[in-house]
């Protein structure tokens, strides 16, 4: 660990960039990048499910008000929404004398809504797609078996479907990751935002931007990877037979 | 009717950058992916390696990032190039980075990588026979490009090109960011000079939508046009 130390202190001196305390900052910026695409996915997901199943359902009332949804927030820019709630939030009445206000005084809370909508947007649209190209087959035998609507949809279509969409959702977690750098533009401290800080403080756009660009190419990759693996093992039985 | 505080012509003239930026972009976009696409499928390995490597950078980091790379960086790399041609040369001049040019080259960019993609699996559906028989009737490359190999790879290209524009043009938001007038950044300003931000930021909202459902029927028709003798256009869903 003291050579670890000393090593690091070495590598850093004579840097007046890269020293330990900016690189502090680029490190609370991975962590809030992290937690934020984080949880705004995982919250997206779980929004997603029921709503993929009711856009894809016969009555109107329920189909057209997801499709609407869906439609608009795929079809406005991530910023325009961050921007609405970030600056909309204290519309609603009495937040401010709340106990939600804690938490949304930060703004953090009001980038992870609005994350959390844009994804489930997204989420939703391609879950949809992967349950209508549910293959008829496996609905007949479903039917022949007498499973009831309900235990189809669980037992049968949804992991069929969950499997098919796997490449697509892939694609949307590193979507959402690259978009996660507008979170910057409402003061909070991601990685883009310490990039911006060091940028500010020494003049330095190269250094800086290229050097988050990198940290942002590791986690990309990082994803890309973890998730060519899970298709491999989940989409093991589509693979053209050799 | 609503009342935009007086904001009301600075947002149409936003409005007008907007669609002004996100035209221009796709028009570099466009030309920079078909050179993309070509070097990808280009037998040099030089070639091919350059080309992958602009496609997986560009596409591995963040729009936002590089636009601020680029912008940031641009000025500083084009001052120190100039100093460099003053004291090598001594060729005195000066260039100073408009906002809006930069904003097109950075989406430009960006964009190209992603065309690129769009092209080269556009390019490989084209069957090699048609070139052949192209080449057979004496057509000169640049000929059998024109009048083969570009309206046959169209047919594949046009729901690619479709999805990256919807995103480009909802890109083209961030470059309010960096500091160019587009209508996201009149809105962002009235809205903290009033403290209304549905009353600007809706509008905007819905001036995205108008353009997207418009580029949509356009794509749509567009599509017919390049699916003639092939039937139902079978991969157009959206």
């Amino acid at each position: 660990m003291e050579q670890l130390n000393g090593w690091f202190t070495e590598l850093l001196s004579g840097n007046l960039i890269f020293t330990a305390n900016t690189l502090s900052f680029y490190w609370g910026g991975l962590v809030t990048t992290v937690q934020l695409v984080f949880l705004s996915l995982l919250i997206g997901v779980i929004l997603a499910v029921p709503l993929a199943i009711g856009r894809g359902s016969k009555r109107r009332w329920i189909k057209l008000p997801i499709y609407a949804y869906t439609y608009v927030f795929r079809g406005t820019p991530l910023l325009i929404q961050l921007y609405l709630v970030y600056y909309g939030v204290v519309f609603f009445d009495g937040i401010q004398d709340s106990i939600f206000w804690v938490v949304f005084k930060q703004a953090f809370f009001p980038a992870l809504i609005a994350f959390t909508l844009n994804t489930a947007a997204y989420t939703t649209e391609i879950f949809h797609g992967a349950i209508k190209n549910t293959a008829k087959g496996e609905i007949e035998a479903a039917r022949a078996y007498g499973m009831s609507r309900k235990l189809m949809m669980r037992r049968i279509i949804l992991p069929s479907a969950f499997r098919r969409a796997l490449p697509a959702y892939g694609n949307e977690v590193i979507f959402m990751l690259h978009a996660s750098a507008v979170a910057s533009v409402v003061t909070i401290m991601d990685l883009t935002g310490a990039a911006y800080y060091v940028y500010a403080r020494f003049y330095a756009p190269f250094q800086a931007f290229i050097f988050v660009a990198l940290i942002y190419l590791c986690l990309t990759f990082s994803i890309m990877f973890v998730f060519r693996r899970l298709e491999k093992r989940l989409l093991a039985h589509l693979r053209p037979r050799a | 009717m609503i009342d935009l505080q007086g904001y009301g012509p600075r947002l149409l003239e936003g409005a007008l950058v907007t669609v002004e930026l996100a035209v221009l972009s796709l028009i570099l976009a466009v030309i920079l992916g078909l050179l993309t696409a070509s070097a990808k499928l280009s037998r040099n390995r030089l070639v091919h390696g350059i080309g992958t490597l602009y496609t997986t950078l560009v596409r591995g980091v963040p729009d936002l990032v590089l636009m601020m790379l680029l912008f940031y960086g641009g000025q500083i790399g084009i001052n120190m190039l100039t100093d460099q041609l003053y004291y090598a040369f001594d060729i005195d001049i000066f260039i100073n980075v408009d906002a809006f040019v930069a904003g097109v080259i950075t989406i430009g960019l960006i964009f190209g990588a992603y065309m690129g993609e769009t092209f080269r699996g556009a390019f490989q559906s084209v069957e090699e026979g048609q070139m052949e028989a192209a080449r057979a009737y004496g057509m000169s490359p640049l000929l059998a490009f024109r009048r083969v190999r570009f309206p046959l790879m169209m047919r594949h290209a046009l729901p690619g090109i479709g999805n990256n524009w919807m995103v480009l043009l909802k890109t083209t938001a961030l470059v309010s960011i960096i500091g160019l007038t587009d209508m996201v950044r009149v809105a962002a300003e009235a809205t903290k000079a009033t403290h209304e931000p549905f009353l600007f930021m809706i509008p905007v909202a819905l001036i995205y939508l108008l353009i997207a459902t418009l580029s949509e029927w356009g794509f749509a028709k567009l599509t017919k046009r390049y699916n003639t003798g092939f039937g139902e256009s079978s991969e157009w869903n959206n």
